[in-house]
Order: C-alpha cells, then sequence, then structure tokens
C-alpha cells in the first residue's frame, strides 16, 4: 500500500482540520481550563463527533459505526493534536472499541458498539497501575466467586476515568505480576458497587483519573474475550492506542513547529528575522527532518494495523517511540526558540509542550517501545 | 491490479531461476560490487552471469524506457520488482553513477543522440562513469569552480583540475562542470561536458584515505580536446543540470544508509558482549542499539513514503536533501556502533580474521558520507531555505 493518504482519508483530513480550527481551537481548552470544567471536555462538541460519525470512526458498519479503519482514526487524532482538542475520542472511539470489536461476543458488540455510535456511552481502559507502563504487572484481582467475579486493586491514569460509563478493565485472574498469562478483561459498569474514582487532572488540562475497586462484583457474562488470556486483546488494544497517541503527537509536533518557523519568519533582533541565523535555521532543518521520519513511521504503523493488526507491534513501537522523541524535540525548540514569550502562560506554544509530555508517558514511552522493539528482535 | 499481481508472480520465478545463489549475499562493501565498464573486474563468473542476464532485460535500470535500452517499467512494477529482489536477496546487479547521477540528467537535459549513444551502454555495464565536479577551491562552495574550457571551433580545449573524484582511476567516461565563460557571475558561467578518460592529457592520482582505501582521485586536464557535441544542455547553463544531478546523487548517498545486512546490530553485539536471559548484557549498548533500529527502519519508511509522494505529484523537490541528511547521519551512527558491538576485534587491520580490517575501513570511509555530495550542512541550508522558507542573511 502507498505511504500516502488516499482521496477520502484527504478530505476527511481537511474536513477535520477545517472543524476543529473552527469549532475547537485552543481557545477550547483554555475555556474548560479557565472555568474548572466538570467533565473536562464538552459534551457538546462530543456530540458533534457523533454527528460527523467519529465515535463509531472504527465500529463495524453491521454496528452502526462509519466501518473505517486506523489510518482514518489517526487522521483524526493527528487534527486533535494540532488544536489540543481534549475528549472521548481515544478513549471510547479508539482504545474501547478496539477491545469490544475485536474480542466481545456478539450480543456485547451489539450491547455497547451500538451505545458508542449513538453517543450514549462513554467507555474506557483500565490498565495502569503503577506510574510507569507495564502492563504485564498488572496485580489488580478478579476472584472467581460462582458465576461471578470479584475485583480488587488500584488503577492510575485512566483516561477519561471519572466520565466514563463503561471501564475495561486488566485483572489477574492467575498467575502473578510480570506474568502475560492469566489476565482477563472485564466490561464493569463504572457506578458499579465498590469503585471510586478521584479525578487526577494533568498538567496538559485533559482527563485521567485513579480508580479503586473494592470487591466490586462483575458477572461471567462481563467478561471481555477469554478468562486467563486476555493479554493478546489488552497489546492489540494497547497498539491502537499507541498509534493513535502518536498520530495525535505528530499533530502536536508540526503544529508547534510551524508556529515556531512563522516566528522565525517574523520576530526581528539585531535588525534582522532570527530565520536569518544559521545557527537556528540548522535547528529548524533538522526538526524538520525528524518530524518527517516520524510521520512516515506513524503513517506505515496505522496502515499495518489495518492490514495485519496482530502483526503490528514491532511497527507500533517504532512509531511510539518516534513520535514521542521527535514531538518533545518539536515543544523544546518551540519554546526556546520563541523565547521569553514561550514561557508565558498567555501564549499557546507552552500548551502543546504540555501535551506532548503526556502524550510521550500514555502507553509506554520512547524507553519503553526502544526495550520493546528489541525484545521482538530478539536481543 | 490483477495485472501487477501476475508481474509479481511472473518476476519471482524469473529471479529464482535467474539469480545465482552467489547474488543473494549481501553485498561486502564497494570493492564487491559489480561496476561493469570497458575492463570489468568480476569478483566471480556469478556476478558476471547476473549482470548479463538483468541487462537483457534492462533490469539493470528497471525504469528507464525501452528505447534506451531500460526495462520500460511502471513505477509500480518497479518497485514490485526491487521487492522481490529484497525478497529473495538478490543483490543490485551493476553499481553504477552512470544509473544513479549521468542518466537521470540525460534523460532530461541530454539531446536524443546523447540518450541513444550513452544510455543502453549504461544499462549493459559497459561503460563506468565518474563525476567531475569538485575541485581543491570549490567543495561546498561548488560554483565556484575553475576548471576552464575554451572554444576552439568545433572542439572545446579543457584545462584544470579537480578532486574528490570518485573511482576515477577507474573510470571510462566523465561528466564534468567547466567554466565556459570566466566573466560571467558564478553560477551562469558553467557548462556541463561529457568526455572520454583515454582523451591525451587527463591523468589521475588515487587519494589514500584515512581507511587506507582509495576510491577518490585528483584528476588533471591538461589540454584536452572535447567535441562539442559533448555538451549536455545549454552553453553556460551547466548549474541546471548540475543541480538537477546533484538531487540523484543525494538520494543515492542518503540511501547508502539503508544497506540490507543479514544480522542485525543486536545479534552482533551478542557475540561480543554476551546475554543475559535473552538480552545483550550490555544495556547502555542495548538501549543505542535499538534506538538507532528505531530511526533506521522510520528512515527506511521514509524513502518508500517520499518515492509514493512523487508518483502522485507530493514530494517537495529539494526533499532529497532530507534523505541525504538524514541516511548519511544515521550510517554514520550505525557504524560507530557497529564498532562498539566489535570492541576491540572491530580494530584489527590487518589480516585474513578481519578480513584486512573490513569493519574498521568500512567505518572510517562512512564519515565521507556527510561530506561527499554536499555536506550536512549545505543540506540543512536547503531545507532551511527552500522547503522552510527561512529568510536569506
Amino acid at each position: 500500500m502507498a505511504l500516502v493518504l488516499n482521496e477520502e482519508q484527504t478530505m476527511l483530513r481537511d474536513n477535520a482540520r477545517g472543524f476543529l480550527g473552527k469549532n475547537a481551537p485552543i481557545a477550547h481548552l483554555r475555556a474548560l481550563r479557565d472555568k474548572r470544567d466538570a467533565d473536562g471536555f464538552s459534551r457538546a462538541l462530543w456530540k458533534d463527533f457523533v454527528e460527523m460519525g467519529w465515535a463509531g470512526i472504527l465500529v463495524p458498519q453491521e454496528y452502526g459505526g462509519l466501518g473505517l479503519g486506523y489510518v482514518e482514526a489517526g487522521v483524526v487524532m493527528e487534527e486533535l493534536g494540532r488544536t489540543l482538542t481534549p475528549s472521548p475520542f481515544l478513549s471510547t472511539a479508539v482504545l474501547a472499541t478496539t477491545a469490544i470489536a475485536r474480542a466481545g461476543t456478539d450480543q456485547q458488540k451489539k450491547h455497547y458498539l451500538s451505545q458508542i455510535v449513538a453517543g450514549d456511552l462513554i467507555a474506557t481502559l483500565a490498565v495502569d497501575e503503577t506510574a510507569k507502563h507495564h502492563p504485564e504487572k498488572t496485580a489488580m484481582t478478579a476472584a472467581r466467586a460462582g458465576n461471578s467475579f470479584k475485583l480488587g486493586g488500584a488503577k492510575t491514569f485512566v483516561i477519561d476515568g471519572h466520565v466514563a460509563n463503561l471501564l475495561i478493565a486488566v485483572a489477574r485472574t492467575a498467575g502473578k505480576p510480570g506474568d502475560t498469562d492469566g489476565l482477563t478483561l472485564f466490561l464493569v459498569d463504572a457506578s458499579a458497587r465498590g469503585i471510586r474514582a478521584e479525578r487526577t487532572p494533568t498538567v496538559d488540562t485533559h482527563n485521567a483519573a485513579r480508580l479503586t475497586f473494592q470487591d466490586v462484583n462483575v458477572s461471567a457474562d462481563n467478561v471481555l474475550g477469554r478468562i486467563d488470556a486476555g493479554w493478546e486483546v489488552l497489546e492489540g488494544a494497547l497498539n491502537a492506542g499507541r498509534a493513535a497517541v502518536a498520530a495525535e503527537m505528530v499533530g502536536a509536533g508540526e503544529e508547534a513547529f510551524s508556529r515556531t518557523v512563522a516566528y522565525l519568519r517574523e520576530r526581528k533582533q539585531f535588525g534582522r528575522a532570527i530565520g536569518e541565523f544559521q545557527a537556528l535555521q540548522h535547528r529548524a532543518a533538522h526538526l524538520y527532518c525528524e518530524l518527517e521520519v516520524t510521520r512516515s513511521a506513524v503513517l506505515k504503523a496505522l496502515q499495518t494495523l489495518d492490514s495485519s493488526f496482530d502483526r503490528a507491534g514491532a511497527i507500533v513501537s517504532v512509531a511510539k517511540g518516534r513520535a514521542g522523541l521527535s514531538a518533545t524535540l518539536a515543544v523544546n525548540e518551540a519554546v526556546q526558540m520563541h523565547g521569553g514569550i514561550g514561557m508565558t502562560d498567555e501564549f499557546d506554544i507552552g500548551l502543546f509542550m504540555k501535551r506532548v509530555r503526556v502524550g510521550q508517558e500514555l502507553f509506554g514511552d520512547a524507553s519503553f517501545h526502544a526495550d520493546r522493539l528489541a525484545r521482538l528482535n530478539r536481543y | 491490479m490483477d495485472n501487477l499481481e501476475t508481474f509479481r508472480k511472473d518476476t519471482h520465478a524469473w529471479l529464482e531461476a535467474n539469480c545465482p545463489p552467489e547474488m543473494r549475499r549481501p553485498v561486502q562493501g564497494e570493492e564487491d560490487a559489480c561496476w561493469g565498464g570497458r575492463h570489468p573486474a568480476f569478483q566471480s563468473d556469478a556476478q558476471r552471469l547476473w549482470l548479463e542476464r538483468m541487462a537483457a532485460k534492462g533490469w539493470t535500470v528497471p525504469e528507464w524506457p525501452r528505447e534506451y535500452g531500460g526495462g520500460g517499467l511502471s513505477r509500480d512494477e518497479t518497485k514490485i520488482l526491487r521487492q522481490e529482489m529484497r525478497a529473495l536477496n538478490c543483490r543490485a546487479p551493476l553499481t553504477s553513477f552512470g544509473i544513479s547521477m549521468l542518466g537521470p540528467a540525460l534523460l532530461k537535459y541530454g539531446s536524443e543522440e546523447q540518450k541513444r549513444e550513452h544510455l543502453p551502454k549504461i544499462v549493459r555495464g559497459e561503460i563506468r562513469w565518474c563525476q567531475g565536479y569538485s575541485e581543491p577551491g570549490a567543495g561546498s562552495d561548488l560554483a565556484s569552480l575553475q576548471t576552464r574550457a575554451e572554444d576552439k571551433g568545433d572542439q572545446y580545449l579543457i584545462n584544470g583540475s579537480k578532486i574528490w573524484t570518485t573511482y576515477a582511476d577507474k573510470a571510462d567516461w566523465i561528466f564534468c562542470l567547466v567554466r565556459t565563460d570566466p566573466s560571467a557571475s558564478k553560477h551562469e558561467g558553467i557548462s556541463f561536458l561529457l568526455f572520454d578518460m583515454e582523451s591525451p592529457g587527463v591523468s589521475t592520482k588515487p587519494i589514500v584515505l584515512i581507511s587506507g582505501l582509495s576510491p577518490f582521485c585528483e584528476t588533471f586536464f591538461d589540454d584536452v580536446l572535447v567535441p562539442k557535441a559533448n555538451l549536455v544542455g545549454k552553453l553556460n547553463k551547466g548549474w541546471d543540470v548540475a543541480k538537477y544531478l546533484l538531487t540523484h546523487e543525494r538520494d543515492m548517498i542518503g540511501g547508502m544508509g539503508s544497506t540490507s545486512e543479514n544480522r542485525s546490530l543486536g545479534q552482533i553485539a551478542g557475540e561480543t558482549v554476551g546475554t543475559d536471559n535473552g538480552m545483550l548484557a550490555d544495556t547502555a549498548l542495548r538501549a543505542q542499539i535499538s534506538a538507532y533500529e528505531i530511526d533506521a527502519v522510520a528512515f527506511r519508511l521514509t524513502m518508500e513514503r517520499v518515492g509514493d509522494m512523487a508518483k502522485v505529484g507530493q514530494a517537495h523537490p529539494a526533499v532529497s536533501s532530507l534523505l541525504k541528511y538524514y541516511g548519511t547521519e544515521l550510517n554514520k551512527r550505525r557504524m560507530e556502533l557497529v564498532m562498539s558491538a566489535g570492541g576491540t576485534d572491530a580494530l584489527e587491520w590487518e589480516g585474513e580474521r578481519s578480513r584486512e580490517g573490513r569493519t574498521a575501513r568500512a567505518w572510517l570511509r562512512s564519515k565521507g558520507n556527510s561530506i561527499e555530495g554536499g555536506t550536512s550542512e549545505i543540506q540543512l541550508n536547503i531545507i532551511a531555505k527552500r522547503i522552510l522558507n527561512l529568510p536569506s542573511a
């Protein structure tokens, strides 16, 4: 497959860019932050996403969705990265949808996916338990009790965890932390007795929460996929999330970069545009190369998720690892090249730095993915 | 789509039947490649056979038109041929500056006679070309070159010297930048000439590099007579041809960073530093290697993406500077890691065990990648000005 967007994908990109630029520019994020919005995102904007079909972008057509692929989801993520727009797109339309669409029973898919498409359900994946991403170290337990399970443990950094209606919780039904065997995924109603959510607003004004589970009763009917064998489904959902976040980082990194290049052309010091100085030209040109090279890997990762989902692990690690590093370079250079004004809250460029820091950490940072690639290549 | 799938199947079968087993191993350095020429130095019968078979189909240069000896394949077919060659580990049958540099320039700027005369010989590997660009006083500032060509009726009289002429001592012909109007501004009075290296007055002197090898020469022209018919493009407009050719040279040098090696760096390092639970025992080296690998994969995909973008007219004309800059810096990084992975074994300079210091010599050779064909700094200048539109000082 050619490593370029096709006509429909290009149209989707242009539409998304136009829509978000008009309806959810950075001022939208600032407004949510400044009024300390309880949801942390705009339900009215999410309704617009639903109407455009974005909530069900990955949902198969038989369940009412658009039935599009990860390239298309990535196109939307990239544009969300340009405008730093908070929304449940990553948690609901990418992470939860991937897990349910790939592992759900027909009944589960009918029930949950149609609600996601209709905008009636915000769903998320509850996986991390430690400050660094180590899904195999899951310690939360799910003990069998008759025809149900009792979940106990704690999750951290659950995206949209305080507003989600449905939690896809990863718990251990066998083995010990560190084993990839023995993990099971559960579809848990977020309002179930025994769940406590503490909203943990992050540096970038996006949503995350710490969740505790105490004797939470979940019916065996709500197991997603197979008992003890949830690793593969989890990895699939995480790979989808990693590639999506990588696409978002491409958008955020490029937007920060293009604002910086524009500033280099207009800012005058010593009687000339600072963009005339070779010291800055070379750094900008190097950064351009880094971003372009990252874009290739991210597009390939998204295409691979569409063409051979189960073999996407290595290229997803390449994409996520690179996206974290090159977007980090982009925002650091952006603040430095803007000088003093880049340090002010009033100026937007710092907001890109904050979001990219979170994106770098989400679902494994560059070191995590370098280690993962080395393991996959057996060294 | 069906036609392409048939082409893929047929191509695969043909390669399987015609590529000798010896030609399915990676090329070990420049001297192991097949360069062709009037006096070809084939390393083996297999190498000669592979060249002949591929040349007969025009597949040494699959994308050139059939009328000039090329394969006449579409971009999609060419991509499939390369993919199938990669799948079977088939070597390139011919390494040639005629293919990677002169040919594209001739196709764009050459006369019909020049194309018919020179392109088929390039395809068949009969003439080996070298490039006369840099001069002792004209490196990064290439356009300040001084080699003169005086008008002598139906010939030009060439005097001057070139430096860093790759394999000038082994080449049959040269494509050469000469000054035809000394009074014009420096980019204006340059012309692009072709001539035979056996012409009276041409001499070469190899330069010994830090690698101990001599891939480059000094080349001297003392009253060399060249027919005017050998002028490519318009008189005094050679800089346009030169720049166009440079973009192809940059693609080629940038691509060298992605040469296929059977064993991964991680496996090479495992043999010297050892492993611990299947992981390299030196965790810092392991982290550097995997960080490199991530970048190498992403760069390979970028070359592919740039090709795909060119197909649909989306590639920026200066994107070859990105490939040149990134590919050569990546290759230098790779060679540093190869040396780290090899430890003291990689330091051996002579003898059978180190194959005459192949690793160390390749490491040293790689340092030239970011200098030749326009330094990394020149590429960054081009990107800043032509792609980012940053103002000139």
